[in-house]
């Protein structure tokens, strides 16, 4: 059996393909938090239950309802986004101007409120979300599974596009500028307001997309989010709180690197993230992609 | 001005508060349609609050402003900006985050008539070779042109120009001014906020003087002559 840097290559190259999985995932999620913290300045801890209500939601689709993953995939997304929005507008839009920490706080308190409240219902251990590719690929050194191999090439269409509409386009000048100088941009015409509104909408229908996408991969359980966003906030402080370029490469590249820690170093595959987003904070402050303000 | 010019703006008994702080207390103020008319007045005399309460930039006042025969003094800053209204802030307003152009295009057309974007480098001529630059790498002599160029795309008809001069050499104060000038026979309307007295007393129809809040004077241009040392009085730091 061949062997690289003493392992051998199926491990390593399955590994590294379950890594980028799993990156995939980081990186929408961290995308999402980025693009919020931008515009609001407000730090969503709320992010990962709303990636469980993402997942719930297309399971409660396909079980109550008998609507698929395709129905799943842009319906989920919208109805958890519908949340996000009234959620800012009756809540989080009175603590812009204090201080990080409310905000910080209340979305932290409200992801409190609805994992209790789903794990009052649906118990802790989890629902099966049905494939819906069965079958995949026999590489020779691992067997990947249709769906699988689907994600990784659907989020970087996701985080592209996005990054694409932010720094391309007029409406992606507006944010920007906005998350500048919100006043003046409002002085120019511009319903300031509504595109804050919208944002928030945006980057929690991205959580609920990632939530579905990991629904037939992960098992459908209300304590899903709170394990993957303690990992999510550390790509995103590695990567630079306010970059949008920065979220997606540091979250693919965070789940390669969990990936190969499982293989060279398995005991440290939980903790490495920390470790490097510890010598980031050291290094470079504002994160690897972040601009010191 | 042609003497019966329509009132673009007019100002009664305006307040404006910071929080619990007093800054404005009750001005009185109009211009007319084509006038250029500036604000003077030292350090914290309330000029830039005058021009942030008529974009709406300032959470609490009180009082009337007319913008033509709208009353504007409770409506939300996009709201005003849609009337015609256009400020270009005393910090510039540059954003990093875009480039020149991008700065330029930024603000979105509300009527039509204003400049097309050659125009606007015609103008500024700075501009159109530092368009792809990230606005904020900008000398502070082109920040300014940007500021101002890329509200005159927007069709907006009434300027709010504040201190357009501060910390500038004086070759670009002087362009700054051939600028302002041409926009004048272009027909817009100008409020401007100076300290430069020379500057604004070689551009202006009339001047209003604010002191603590306060509109204390007016001068027209043709009595400059006579009110100098009042001026410089007034001024004086
Ligand atoms: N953001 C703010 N918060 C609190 N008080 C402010 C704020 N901005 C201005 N003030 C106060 O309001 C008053 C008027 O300030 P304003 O900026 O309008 O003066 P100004 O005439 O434009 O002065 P300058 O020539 O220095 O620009 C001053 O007393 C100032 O201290
Ligand atoms: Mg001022």
């Amino acid at each position: 059996m061949d062997l690289i840097f003493g392992v051998p290559a199926p491990l390593l190259l399955g590994q590294l393909i379950l890594g980028l999985v799993n990156g995939a995932t980081y990186a929408i999620l961290s995308l999402g938090l980025a693009v919020i913290f931008g515009m609001l300045n407000v730090i969503n801890f709320a992010h990962g239950a709303q990636y469980m209500l993402g997942a719930f939601t297309a399971w409660m689709m396909a079980n109550w309802l008998g609507l698929g993953f395709w129905y799943a995939l842009f319906l989920a997304p919208l109805v958890v986004g519908a949340a996000g929005i009234v959620l800012e507008r009756v809540f989080l839009r009175h603590l812009y101007d204090k201080d990080h920490l409310f905000g910080l706080l209340f979305t932290f308190g409200a992801a409190m409120v609805v994992e209790g409240l789903f794990r009052y219902q649906f118990g802790s251990t989890g629902q099966r979300y049905a494939n819906p590719l069965p079958g995949g690929l026999q590489l020779g050194f691992m067997f990947l599974p249709y769906y699988r191999a689907l994600v990784v090439p659907a989020a970087l269409v996701v985080c592209f596009g996005t990054w694409f509409v932010i720094e391309r386009t007029q409406l992606g000048a507006y944010l920007r500028a906005a998350t500048e100088d919100p006043v003046l941009v409002r002085a120019f015409g511009i319903n300031v307001p509504v595109l804050i509104t919208l944002t928030y909408g945006f980057g929690v229908a991205l959580a609920a997309l990632a939530g579905v996408m990991a629904a037939p991969i992960q098992n459908v359980s209300p304590l899903m989010g709170a394990n993957v966003i303690i990992a999510v906030f550390a790509v995103v402080v590695i990567g630079g709180l306010n970059s949008i370029m920065g979220a997606i490469v540091t979250g693919f590249s965070l789940g390669v690197i969990e990936g190969l820690a499982k293989v060279f170093l398995p005991e440290t595959s939980d903790t490495v993230i920390f470790v490097i987003m510890a010598i980031v904070l050291f290094l470079r402050p504002a994160g690897l992609f972040g601009q010191e303000k | 001005m042609q003497p019966d010019a329509a009132i673009i703006l007019q100002i009664r008994g305006l307040h404006a508060f910071y929080g619990e702080s007093h800054a404005l207390h009750g001005i009185d103020l109009q211009v007319h349609e084509g006038e250029l008319v500036t604000l003077l007045g030292r350090n914290g005399a309330g000029k830039s609050t005058t021009l942030k309460c008529i974009m709406g930039a300032i959470p609490r006042r009180l009082g009337s402003i007319r913008l033509r025969d709208r009353e504007v003094v409770a409506a939300p800053s996009d709201r005003i900006a849609r009337l015609g209204a256009a400020w270009c802030p005393e910090h510039r307003g540059i954003f990093s985050s875009l480039t020149v152009e991008e700065n330029l295009l930024l603000p979105p057309v509300i009527a039509r008539g204003g400049l097309s974007v050659e125009e606007i480098y015609t103008l500024f001529p700075n501009l159109a070779e530092r368009r792809r630059s990230q606005g904020t790498r900008l000398s502070g002599g082109e920040q300014q042109m940007l500021a101002i160029g890329r509200i005159l795309r927007t069709g907006a008809r009434l300027l709010l120009l504040d201190e357009p001069t501060e910390g500038l050499a004086p070759v670009i104060v002087q362009k700054i001014g051939d600028a302002i000038r041409q926009l004048k026979t272009r027909g817009y309307t100008i409020l401007l906020v100076e300290q430069n007295f020379r500057f604004a007393a070689g551009i202006a129809d009339r001047h209003y003087v604010m002191e603590d809040g306060l509109v204390v004077d007016h001068v027209l241009a043709a009595d400059i002559g006579t009110a100098t040392d009042r001026l410089h009085e007034y001024l004086a730091v």
